[in-house]
């Protein structure tokens, strides 16, 4: 922890929502160019988790160290602007604008419009299908293209690390394969990911690393495929 | 037929005041689901600020225009920053009641600087225009041009520019924009900017129409250019405009009719009617809860 690698530490956090305590005191790393997955059933505390790195809430002890600097002053869109993306559970995606602004609003915090059309074909390149719709209006769109405008909204802001809140939920298996395939790709073009997923099968699957999260507690931590070889993690999550 | 027509215009040249006042609301609204109750004494305080500048201090109309819209933006935006930030995560009935008591605090203080009584002023534009057989004043036809044009530049503000887009965005889903990068406080102040300012030219079209201030003058052009919002769907901006000019045309029907006198009571019928039948209004959004 806190090498030159480390590009997110995660120590001691404690958060409250009013007196439910709703993380207990927890620690993480990622590593720049890995996936690492927070893996817990519902209410194990993995929004709060991300809500608290990306600063919409604010632990009560405890810090978030990103790319060496301490979050815990910085307001949430200056956060976004340092390179954090989230694309939130739920997709969140605006769903009155069209495409093409939601992609925008993602590039928002982008100081020139350098290399913008480069970005938005990269975009377009991992998903052909919203290039077909720039035009349309986002709460149009199926769960399964919401889910890749959110991802690439993220994208637009050119993050140098991408948090995914349960990128997989309410979408059909084969949309999921093909979410987690393309969130395979981006790991292999050099993004760094916190996964964070309910669905423990597909993201131990793509991880490098995970963390199981119980009751706002990291109960288990470990290599991914060793992780999805625990009899515990099988028994709890992998269905037996 | 001349009749109609003059009675058209003024009902054009009022519903676009309307128009102008309910766009404040409705941006207001939008962005923080408040219903912004101090709006309407923006008016009155551009209203006063025309006056003084203008019997006090001499200025030229447009100088005294231009203060006008200034220091009603600038008052927006105070009230935004000193009372209703400091409120943003209270419950939403601590706001609605801090705006309450905004819209006392002006009203009362501008009776105690200057005075209850109505200052009248010499009219801003005076003339007419012959069109056909029809007479119709210039002030009317100032009004309706200054008002599509505000909302014409309104519309692209809206829609093109990145400030805009993200004020559409925050109004949208306040979590998801800051995630954006967003920032709440910027795009915030700048709603109540550009919604004051409209509330300036607004004051100053008022002016044109009926040329004197008065401390509570605010009051029942603010009530009933929320009716205007509300009929138009609160949180709509193409709403606001719709509702605003509807408002305006019913009232100069009621006194075309000869219910002059009950116009008031015409345009309150519809906030009632409008709340029964379609509480979100022309083109109101359904409020969808957010996660
Ligand atoms: N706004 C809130 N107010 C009070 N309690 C909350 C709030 N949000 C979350 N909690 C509580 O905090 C705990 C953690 O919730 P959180 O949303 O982080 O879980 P999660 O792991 O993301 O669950 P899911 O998989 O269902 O999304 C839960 O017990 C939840 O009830
Ligand atoms: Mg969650």
């Amino acid at each position: 922890m806190g090498n030159e690698n480390t590009i997110l530490s995660v120590q001691d956090i404690n958060v409250f929502y009013g007196p439910i305590h709703a993380i207990k005191g927890i620690s993480f790393d990622v590593q720049n160019g890995e996936i690492v997955t927070l893996i817990g059933a519902n209410g194990a505390g993995k929004t709060t988790t991300l809500h608290t790195i990306s600063g919409l809430l604010r632990p009560r002890t405890g810090t978030v160290v990103y790319d060496g600097v301490n979050l815990s002053k910085i307001p949430a869109h200056k956060i976004v602007e340092r390179g954090l993306a989230q694309v939130p559970e739920g997709r969140r995606i605006f769903l009155q604008m069209s495409v093409m602004e939601n992609l925008e609003m993602g590039a928002y915090v982008r100081k020139s419009n350098e290399n913008l059309d480069a970005d938005y074909e990269e975009v377009f390149h991992y998903f052909p299908r919203l290039k077909e719709r720039r035009k349309q209006i986002a709460g149009t769109l199926s769960g399964g293209e919401q889910q890749m405008l959110a991802m690439g909204r993220a994208l637009m802001s050119k993050p140098k690390l991408m948090m995914l809140d349960e990128p997989s939920m309410g979408l059909a298996p084969i949309l999921v394969e093909e979410i987690f395939s393309i969130i395979d790709r981006l790991h292999k073009g050099g993004a760094t990911i916190l996964l964070v997923e309910q669905n423990a099968q597909m993201a131990l699957s793509i991880a490098d690393r995970a963390y199981v999260l119980e009751t706002g507690t990291i109960t288990m931590s470990g290599d991914a495929k060793s992780l999805m070889n625990d009899d515990r993690v099988k028994s709890a999550y992998l269905g037996g | 037929m001349s009749l109609v027509f003059s009675q058209l215009v003024n009902g054009l040249q009022l519903g676009s005041i309307y128009a102008l006042v309910a766009l404040g609301y409705s941006m207001v609204y939008g962005i923080i689901l408040l219903l912004n109750f101090a709006h309407g004494d923006i008016i009155m305080v551009g209203a006063y600020t025309v006056y003084y500048s203008m019997t006090m201090f001499g200025f030229h109309p447009i100088v005294s225009v231009l203060l006008a819209i200034v220091i009603s933006t600038l008052l927006g935006v105070t009230i935004e920053k000193v009372a209703y930030t400091p409120l943003r995560s209270a419950p939403r009935l601590s706001l609605l009641i801090t705006a309450i008591g905004i819209s006392f605090l002006l009203e009362n203080g501008a009776q105690l600087l200057f005075g209850a009584d109505t200052k009248s002023m010499n009219v801003l534009i005076s003339g007419s225009v012959q069109i056909g057989s029809t007479n119709l004043s210039l002030a009317a036809i100032v009004t309706i041009a200054v008002s599509v044009v505000a909302m014409i530049i309104l519309t692209i503000l809206v829609q093109k520019t990145k400030l805009g887009k993200a004020m559409r965005a925050v109004s949208e889903d306040m979590g998801s924009a800051q995630l954006m990068g967003i920032s709440l406080n910027r795009t915030i102040s700048f709603t109540f900017a550009v919604g004051s300012a409209l509330a300036g030219i607004g004051s100053v079209l008022y002016l044109c129409a009926y040329p004197q201030a008065s401390p509570t003058m605010g009051s029942m052009l603010g009530l009933k250019a929320f009716v205007a919002a509300v009929l138009g769907g609160i949180g709509s901006i193409p709403g606001a405009m719709i509702g605003g000019f509807a408002i305006g045309l019913l009232e100069a029907l009621a006194s075309a009719v000869g219910l002059s006198t009950w116009k008031d009571a015409v345009v309150f019928s519809i906030l009632i009617v409008v709340l029964i039948v379609k509480p979100t209004g022309i083109l109101g959004r359904k409020i969808t809860e957010k996660v």
